[in-house]
């Protein structure tokens, strides 16, 4: 038998280690598994892990896509991350993600085909407004009626799916499109499009944003008294209100601005990666972002950081799927598996294990 | 349109059907949730049961063996959140997430080769005499026997939770953990028990689905049963009967939507497959405003993590 | 010597556990005879607590031994000590508030009882012990008092041959504590032994045949209570003799600081207490003691002071401005401070370090540069500041709150609550749970700022506190207040008739 006993103060070096521990115990069990999936586990490690960065023939083509990748995934997972710090579990961002991309790109499709410059600012604004919208719903529920903002979320991701289908089969698909599901691309009308801002690598102005915004939140969170809030009410709501802050307020508006994160990375991506609304627009940024807020510690750098690794199991699974018929859903399985151990890990930071000599 | 297409005993048979997968998961939630856990990966374990039962159900040709393998396997899965967040003292709501994200993970990886297989039948049992009944037989009377099971399951366990000691045990555990363990009660083990039951179920559950309801495997099939399933338990107040209740009416929407669907409504399908999450929504906003301050029902230490002192 | 031994009934030896750092039993030796009411003394924070919870089986020791009835005792759990004949009584009730007192009964035994034998036997307890209960109501609309029968009565079902009772007298009105008394006593002469925590002296020579004295976890020794005085058996616990805290002189006291009037406030809980009728005024220097029991209204009447709770039925002005709508940030602007109850997860935050905790209270938004960005280093060493000059025993400003003792994490939030310079200071319970040297330099750092012109209003279930340091009293019971009085004209029999309000 083992004793917990509660550290004095939580140790930085466990939190870092607990991140880095996680990936390596990950790759150590996703190997067993890929080997009875009949796939060279060490191959197969190597060419999520390794290949992406380091390997001549990928590496031009996926260090670029690990931040375009990641741009979203950082994007979400610093606004989740803020709500997570404060109890408040955003767990819909997938369908403020989609919201954000169908209210800008509805935006900028009416227009077509006008050319002017005011137009791409307005409907990346429109995007976080949509997606700030969608998440508003959960959020007036909660604060209103003390509705579960978990369930509530989730539910409104399968309605903003269905939205999604209804604009790409409906309001949205491409007149000259010969029937097919599909919005316009907006790619190809310069006024909207979310071009590459290095020529060649595809790296857009989301990428760019998400970087700013990882040093905007970090001043947010430890410089700033609105961080410190935050972070009170999600120790403590008590401790919150008796400092005179107003938990519904916070709630609101870490429920707001996660949504508007979203927002804005699904506007950034229709624009840009994606270039069209379509049924299959989404992939599951806005739920791997939770893991990646977790893996960042809900630390804006962290998440940084996180976001990268993820992006690379997203890069790196796909080659495996490409060279080594590695099925697409056994990275989710890697994520899972990562997200249990790092969870897991906590207990060393919080606690000293103390072995229980029996006598 | 034709309204008159839908008959109104099949819609109610259907819905019965419709309902089950959700009525065997809320159910075991419900236990989980009296103990004081609150266990969000039941989408997780539902899709694990589908496929494991899917699975199994093919490979031995008896849906009822497949069905068992389904809860094991959602009675499995539970047991990584029970080790995770009793043992390991995890947050609960990050873990129920973690296990929901594996398990979709897992179900796909699992069911890929099993795509587009048909199902083994499962054999409906009327009851004697009853289900001759006009109309009421159809109803109620001409099901399988996992529909049968699921409505004596809202029984037992509401003579579980409310008659019998070892119910009266749970309910303690789950109202204050401290005075629970103080009593001399193993915290740790009840939970264990109960998450465990709760992973059965759901696993059941989502057996159901791909066996019967559906019946075939598709990836990602569930479709956010787990998360109505305990939106469910939220909307019954923790109460058997209510979610009973509240799981046929949600049912109800499902099939009538279906149905309005397959008899060509002029309502856009997107739209009517909202319909079901919309209502959720609704639900879970009328139970909270018409609930006493203060959240009665809900028990004392849901959610939170119990250390013991040694 | 052979007769002691037969008449032992309980013994433990050379007892030790240690939490952390912390050896909270050292050495402990006790005897329990059988029939005797045996008190085990002590300051919090003394070792008592931890000692019962091994004989309860709650805890199992690092190393000792026990017997019970001339037989090895080592219980592994609570289950295992009930069945060998021990109960216990807990001070913060192991009841659960949502559960009828008959569930609440019948989830504590061990068997299953049938429902109409449980209530043929508590009702011949609840006759024969003067312990009466209704069984079907729920423990949350129940007084403590009521509460700690229903604790009894499951205990008593057992037939346990050792009783413990943990501070039993900490949440009754002096009534109670008598009829308490009287039902000890007859328990002891039928030949239940007693085990009696606490740390009231009076009670303990009015009640117990012997006590045992425990300081720093270890024992000092046994002696017979009703042949010392209560001061020297105070002594003797505390290892010093105690300065005494003066009440505030008398100085400025026609100012008005505070005006409190209450109609009805009804609770936001379900078993929460509705305030009625509530009249107060606070002048400067001068302490305003509002004593009563838990449970009477303090929380509630705390919430409304602070400012958490906000209701169109109350009046509060300070000093001439109506701020009843005011939240607790705007108040502490305009010169109040509070300190309520509950240390963790209400006046300070386990998970926060002391930095972060002295920022939850800053009124004059001190630590704070332009456009809201923290100032570490103002933070820094007024959190230093506190640390130093209340004495609070710490590794330093980035330990956890949670890492801190209940005493000196009181001293920590008094301290944060007074550097603020308040004119008005509003305390409930700041030293419960403290130990003695602490609670004496507690009550002189609030004496002392009352000196200074600040008024305070001190709200505590100690009586001996309010009576020692206030100026004024008045007393909770269901949530209406008493007339404040002069300390000094107040009888203790008139205290008891105002508080005994409560069990009616």
């Amino acid at each position: 038998m083992f004793k917990l006993i509660p550290r004095e103060n939580v140790s930085p070096v466990l939190s870092l280690l607990g991140p880095l521990f996680s990936v390596g115990l990950t790759m150590i069990v996703g190997g067993i598994l890929f080997y009875f999936l009949g796939v060279d586990p060490f191959a197969a490690i190597k060419m999520i892990f390794w290949d992406p960065l380091m390997s001549e023939t990928f590496s031009t083509y996926s260090i670029p896509q690990i931040f375009i990748k990641g741009a979203p995934l950082i994007l979400i997972a610093l606004g989740l991350s803020v709500g997570f710090k404060a109890n408040v579990w955003n767990i819909g961002a997938e369908g403020q993600y989609i919201m954000g991309a169908i209210f800008g790109a509805s935006f900028a499709l009416s227009l077509y085909p006008l050319e002017s410059i005011v137009i791409f600012p307005a409907m990346i604004l429109i995007g976080v407004i949509g997606g700030c919208l969608w998440s508003m719903i959960p959020a007036f529920l909660k604060v209103k009626f003390q509705v579960n903002e978990i369930l509530v979320s989730l539910m409104l991701v399968y309605v903003a799916e269905q939205i999604l289908a209804l604009a790409s089969l409906g309001f949205l698909r491409n007149p000259d499109g010969a029937g097919f599901p599909g919005s316009r691309n907006l790619n190809q009308y310069t006024s909207a499009s979310n071009a590459e801002i290095i020529a060649g690598t595809g790296i857009h102005l989301g990428v760019l944003l998400s970087l700013l915004m990882v040093i905007f939140f970090y001043v947010l969170l430890f410089r700033h008294s609105l961080g410190f809030k935050i972070k009170l009410l999600g120790n403590s709501p008590k401790a919150s209100g008796f400092s005179g802050d107003n938990p519904n307020k916070l709630i609101f508006l870490c429920l707001t601005l996660s949504g508007s994160l979203a927002g804005l990375a699904g506007i950034m991506e229709v624009a840009g990666p994606a270039g069209q609304i379509n049924i299959d627009f989404n992939v599951g940024y806005g739920f791997t972002a939770i893991i990646v807020a977790f893996l960042g510690r809900l630390n804006p750098i962290g998440i940084f950081f996180a976001g990268i690794v993820m992006a690379l199991t997203y890069v790196g699974g796909e080659l495996t799927q490409f060279m080594l018929n590695l099925p697409a859903a056994a990275i989710q399985v890697f994520q899972g598996m990562l997200l249990f151990f790092l969870l897991s890990f906590d207990l060393f930071v919080h606690y000293k294990i103390k072995l229980k000599g029996n006598k | 349109m034709d309204l008159s297409e839908i008959n109104f005993a099949v819609l109610v048979a259907s819905l019965i059907v419709a309902s089950t997968p959700l009525v065997l998961a809320a159910l075991g939630e419900l236990i989980v949730e009296k103990s004081g856990v609150l266990n969000l990966g039941v989408e997780g374990m539902m899709i694990i049961g589908a496929v494991a039962g899917f699975i199994v159900g093919v490979e031995t040709g008896s849906a009822y063996i497949g069905m068992m393998a389904a809860a094991m396997a959602g009675a499995l899965l539970s047991l990584l959140f029970a080790f995770i967040i009793l043992i390991m003292q995890a947050n609960q709501v990050a873990s129920g997430l973690a296990l929901t994200i594996f398990g979709l993970g897992i179900a796909a990886l699992m069911g890929h080769p099993y795509t587009g297989i048909k199902s083994p039948q499962i054999s409906t049992i009327s009851i004697p005499f009853i289900s001759e009944i006009p109309v009421l037989g159809t109803m109620f009377f001409q099901h399988d026997l996992i529909v049968y099971l699921s409505l004596i399951s809202v029984l037992v366990i509401w003579y579980f939770l409310n008659r019998m000691r070892a119910g009266l045990i749970v309910r303690s555990v789950g109202e204050d953990h401290d005075v629970a363990h103080s009593l001399g009660y193993r915290v740790v083990t009840i939970r264990f028990l109960a998450i465990t039951f709760g992973g059965a179920m759901a696993g059941v559950g989502g057996g159901y689905l791909s066996l019967v309801r559906v019946p075939q495997w598709t990836e990602g099939m569930t479709a956010g049963a787990g998360w109505i399933a305990l939106a469910l338990v939220v909307f019954s107040g923790w109460r058997p009967f209510r979610l009973l209740i509240g799981a046929y009416i949600f049912g109800g929407i499902t099939i009538l939507q279906l149905n309005l669907q397959a008899i060509g409504v002029n309502i856009n399908i997107a739209l009517l497959s909202m319909a079901p999450y919309l209502a959720t929504i609704l639900a879970l906003v009328v139970i909270s405003m018409s609930r006493f301050r203060g959240n009665r029902g809900a028990p004392g230490c849901l959610g939170r993590s119990f250390v013991k002192i040694t | 010597m052979n007769n002691k031994i037969e008449n032992t009934l309980f013994q433990c030896r050379a007892i030790n556990k240690e939490f952390g750092n912390v050896r909270a039993n050292n050495d402990i030796s006790i005897n329990v005879r059988s029939s005797q009411i045996h008190a085990l003394l002590g300051e919090n924070g003394a070792g008592k607590s931890t000692l019962v919870k091994i004989i309860y089986g709650l805890l199992q020791p690092d190393s000792g031994s026990m017997t019970f009835l001339n037989e090895e005792y080592s219980p592994k759990s609570p289950k295992d000590a009930r069945a060998l004949g021990v109960g216990m009584v807990f001070q913060h009730f192991s009841l659960f508030e949502p559960l009828t007192a008959f569930e609440n009964i019948l989830v504590g035994l061990d068997k299953e009882l049938g429902e109409k034998e449980l209530h043929a036997s508590v009702i011949m307890l609840s006759e024969s012990y003067g312990l009466e209960v209704n069984l079907s109501s729920f423990i949350g609309d129940l007084s403590a008092g009521e509460r700690q029968r229903v604790e009894i009565i499951r205990a008593l079902i057992q037939k346990p041959k050792l009783l413990i009772m943990d501070e039993p007298t900490s949440v009754l009105t002096p009534f109670e504590c008598e009829s308490l008394f009287k039902t000890l006593k007859k328990l002891a002469s039928e030949g239940t032994s007693i085990l009696y925590i606490s740390h009231k002296l009076k009670e303990i020579a009015d009640l117990c045949d012997t006590a045992s004295v425990l300081r720093k976890g270890a024992i000092v020794g046994e002696y017979d209570p009703k042949k010392m005085t209560p001061r020297e058996l105070g002594e003797i616990m505390v290892g010093q003799s105690l300065f005494e805290p003066k009440r505030p002189v008398a100085a400025n006291r026609s100012n008005k600081v505070l005006s409190v009037k209450i109609n009805e406030v009804k609770p936001d809980t379900q078993f929460g207490v509705t305030l009625k009728n509530i009249d107060l005024a606070v002048y400067q220097s001068e302490i305003l003691g509002i004593g009563g029991v838990a449970g009477n209204g303090q929380e509630e009447l705390m919430q409304v002071l602070t400012g958490e709770k906000k209701d169109r039925n109350v009046s509060i002005k300070y000093m001439d401005n109506d701020i009843e709508m005011l939240n607790p940030r705007e108040r502490r602007e305009i010169g109040l401070a509070f300190a309520p109850e509950e240390r963790l997860g209400h006046a300070a935050v386990g998970n926060l370090n002391l930095l972060e905790n002295s920022l939850i209270t800053d009124p004059k938004k001190r630590f704070q540069m332009k456009m809201g960005f923290i100032d570490f280093s103002e933070l820094n060493e007024y959190t230093n500041e506190i640390i130093e000059k209340f004495n609070v025993k710490t590794t330093g400003v980035s330990a956890l709150a949670s890492s801190l003792s209940g005493g000196n994490l009181q001293k920590f939030v008094v301290g944060r609550e007074i550097g603020q310079k308040p004119s008005l200071f509003i305390v409930n319970q700041p030293t419960w749970g403290v130990d003695a040297l602490s609670a004496a330099n507690i009550r002189q750092a609030i004496v002392d700022i009352a000196n200074t012109g600040a008024a305070i209003i001190l709200i505590s279930q100690d009586l001996d506190e309010i009576l020692e340091i206030s100026n004024k009293v008045a007393f909770l019971t269901n949530g209406n207040l008493s007339i404040p009085t002069n300390t000094m004209d107040i009888k203790t029999d008139e205290i008891g008739a105002i508080m005994g309000g409560i069990s009616d």
